[in-house]
């Protein structure tokens, strides 16, 4: 894909260097059973003030690819195998710890998809805001917490004042899930990656979660890395989208070209497996399902991942990995056809 | 009372169902407060039809199912099934009832028995029910339900643990058959599982369907989902029913405000779609201490002071068509 790369922007003026470029990522994992290819060879970037989606089912290697950004991978049993993440043109992966710290919160910080789990229940929220912004912006205690309440009426928080000294239970599902914003953003970083951000929230609350995350972009200007299962969720927010299946990069496009000409078999399959609201009024239809499950990441066979449920599948399929080629401006398709 | 009817012959009838869950505090374990879970829902099933019931967690939904099943007790109300009051029945009618409702649950990993083969889990019902005249009966019957899911015969010797998430969930749904149920009620059965699994398995619901002639109660909270299969559908706010219509009529002409802006919140896999969307503020009412009056009211875009005074009666507001708001229908 890099090559591919490189000959569409020679081609074409000289694109500025992106947020962030990761390149042939394989991040591994070694369990009893053998090496798990959980990334293998991913190459997707960000640039500055856009939204990505990163999209696929469970098990695809879109979370481990997020979490390799900001190398919260445990290791062992997780280890980079291959590939470079370029943040603003300089490689994390040989970063120490102290470095990366650095980095962290101030420059890319990072939501999860349980705002429960990811929030200390024995501290305040104020205290659990306070404490990036004291670390990161060098202000004392008090100012801090002046800093987390501010953070909490930005996110649309009633009552910041009082509230910054509730602790988590006392917070709904997506309060929670505004606090978990408000810590990422106290130190206005140039990336957030949104890991599910709004997958354990019911609908209204999900349009309200998805509303102040753009909001929030408007005002800081960052770019978002937005991870998800969700199709609606990606036509809705995002301006290019990755999918992945498998540990691998299968297509990658402006959002519109994806949703309007789907090249990848998977991808089309996606997006027709999914029921419409909007179509009610046509004729039911019945729903596309791909047959088969996802292939395990233990003993990946050589050839085209997808090829054990692909409707097109050919023979040579199953040989060899087809590339990453450009089939319309910015849309890279990995299939033959 | 009588509920919002279907066109066909009624199977189910629920009737004011009420769910309160006690809430016990203090050294002697004191009744100190109510959840008010399922609070007077009432409708009614045609032999043949899918009802859908959808609202947000937390609205009663699953527990309208359970109670209907007698897996949780309910507190008030009725509910007939084929004219037989489930809520008075004794347990060895209760048993026998049985075999005419089956559930299907959410969660495929946590509702099979990990030690049990997917054989004995499948083939347990047809035992208990005195289905199987032989060993070699029950093994057929077990073979026969394992290819109707579309699994193969020699996963009856496998375990659980040995099967993906929609595996898992096809052989709950063999388990649900094997009784040869009337009614299925389905508690979430596909949220668990990746969209392109979840087509695969409403999929299957829907050749079922056919092929065995079942009813379907199915609970979801995904409303793209719920649209997609059920004949009519049932939208729950705080354990009530706002709103019953046919699918098709609900999604294209929602009357309660709810609705309205439940359906508006639910994001369209098409970037060309631009909708207008309407914003709830605020958060789901705590259910133990439920606004008065209409529910919804402190959450309505459209409320009036009276709205928290007067609790608005479902009401046929067109042909098949209930909805429970003062202002709109």
């Amino acid at each position: 894909m890099r090559s591919t790369r490189a000959e569409s922007s020679d081609a074409s003026v000289c694109v500025a260097e992106p947020l962030l470029d990761i390149r042939g990522l394989k991040t591994w994992f070694k369990t009893d059973d053998g090496m798990v290819r959980a990334v293998d060879g991913v190459d997707l970037h960000i640039d500055r003030g856009e939204t990505l989606g990163v999209v696929g089912e469970s098990g695809c290697g879109k979370t481990v690819t997020a979490r390799s950004v900001l190398k919260l991978i445990d290791m062992p049993p997780g280890r980079f195998e291959d590939g470079e993440i370029l943040w603003q043109g300089r490689n994390l992966i040989p970063l120490e710890q102290a470095e990366m710290n650095k980095i962290r919160a101030r420059e890319i910080a990072i939501i999860f998809q349980e705002p429960m789990t990811s929030l200390n229940p024995v501290y305040t929220v104020g205290d659990q805001i306070a404490e990036v912004i004291e670390l990161h912006q060098k202000l004392s205690r008090k100012q801090a917490l002046v800093g987390a309440a501010e953070m909490l009426r930005l996110v649309n928080i009633p009552h910041p004042q009082r509230r910054v000294h509730d602790y988590p239970h006392q917070f709904s599902g997506g309060m929670r899930q505004r606090v978990m914003i408000a810590m990422a953003l106290s130190c206005q970083p140039k990336l957030l990656i949104a890991d599910e951000p709004t997958t354990a929230l019911d609908v209204t609350i999900q349009a309200q979660i998805l509303e102040l995350m753009q909001e929030m972009k408007d005002k800081f200007g960052m770019a978002i890395m937005l991870i998800t299962h969700a199709m609606g969720v990606v036509a809705e927010t995002c301006q290019r989208v990755t999918v992945m299946y498998a540990g691998k990069v299968v297509e990658e496009a402006p959002v519109e070209a994806l949703f309007g000409n789907p090249r990848h078999p998977y991808t089309q399959g996606l997006i027709r497996s999914i029921p419409r609201v909007d179509r009610a009024a046509e004729k039911k239809q019945r729903l596309e399902a791909i047959a088969g499950t996802v292939p395990s990441l233990l003993d990946p066979p050589p050839g085209c991942r997808f090829a054990s449920r692909c409707k097109h599948a050919m023979e040579v399929c199953t040989r060899a990995m087809p590339p990453l080629k450009e089939v319309g401006p910015g849309h890279f398709v990995r299939c033959v056809l | 009372m009588s509920g919002p009817q279907p066109s066909g012959e009624t199977l189910l009838s629920v009737r004011d169902l009420r769910k309160h869950f006690a809430i016990t505090g203090g050294v002697f374990s004191r009744v100190v407060d109510k959840v008010h879970a399922v609070d007077g829902v009432s409708f009614d099933i045609a032999a043949g039809e899918t009802l859908g019931l959808v609202g947000e967690s937390g609205c009663g939904k699953s527990t309208t199912g359970r109670c209907i099943l007698r897996l949780i007790e309910p507190s008030s109300g009725e509910v007939l099934f084929q004219g037989a009051d489930v809520t008075k029945m004794k347990t060895d009618a209760l048993r026998a009832l049985r075999r005419d409702m089956q559930i299907i649950f959410q969660d495929p990993y946590a509702s099979l028995n990990p030690r049990l083969t997917v054989g004995a889990i499948i083939g347990e019902a047809l035992t208990i029910h005195n289905l199987a005249a032989s060993r070699q009966a029950l093994e057929d019957r077990v073979v026969q339900l394992l290819e109707t899911v579309g699994l193969q015969p020699d996963h009856m010797r496998r375990f659980p643990h040995e099967f993906s998430g929609g595996q898992r969930q096809r052989i709950g749904i063999a388990r649900a058959l094997a009784v040869e149920p009337k009614l299925v009620i389905c508690d979430e059965p596909v949220s668990a599982l990746d969209v392109s699994i979840q087509a695969q398995v409403i999929n299957l619901l829907e050749d079922l369907q056919e092929q065995f002639g079942l009813t379907y109660l199915f609970i979801a909270h995904d409303l793209s989902v719920v649209e997609h299969i059920s004949t009519r559908v049932a939208v729950m706010y705080l354990g009530r029913v706002v709103e019953i219509a046919p699918s098709r009529d609900l999604y294209d002409n929602p009357l309660h405000p709810y609705t309205e802006a439940l359906l508006s919140a639910v994001p369209i896999p098409d970037p060309t779609v631009k909708r207008k969307r309407i914003m709830l503020q605020g958060d789901v009412p705590n259910p133990i201490r439920p606004p008065s009056g209409c529910h919804f009211h402190t959450r309505c875009p459209i409320a009036k002071p009276d709205c928290a005074q007067r609790v608005p009666e479902l009401r046929e507001s067109k042909p098949g068509h209930w909805v429970s708001c003062h202002y709109r229908g």
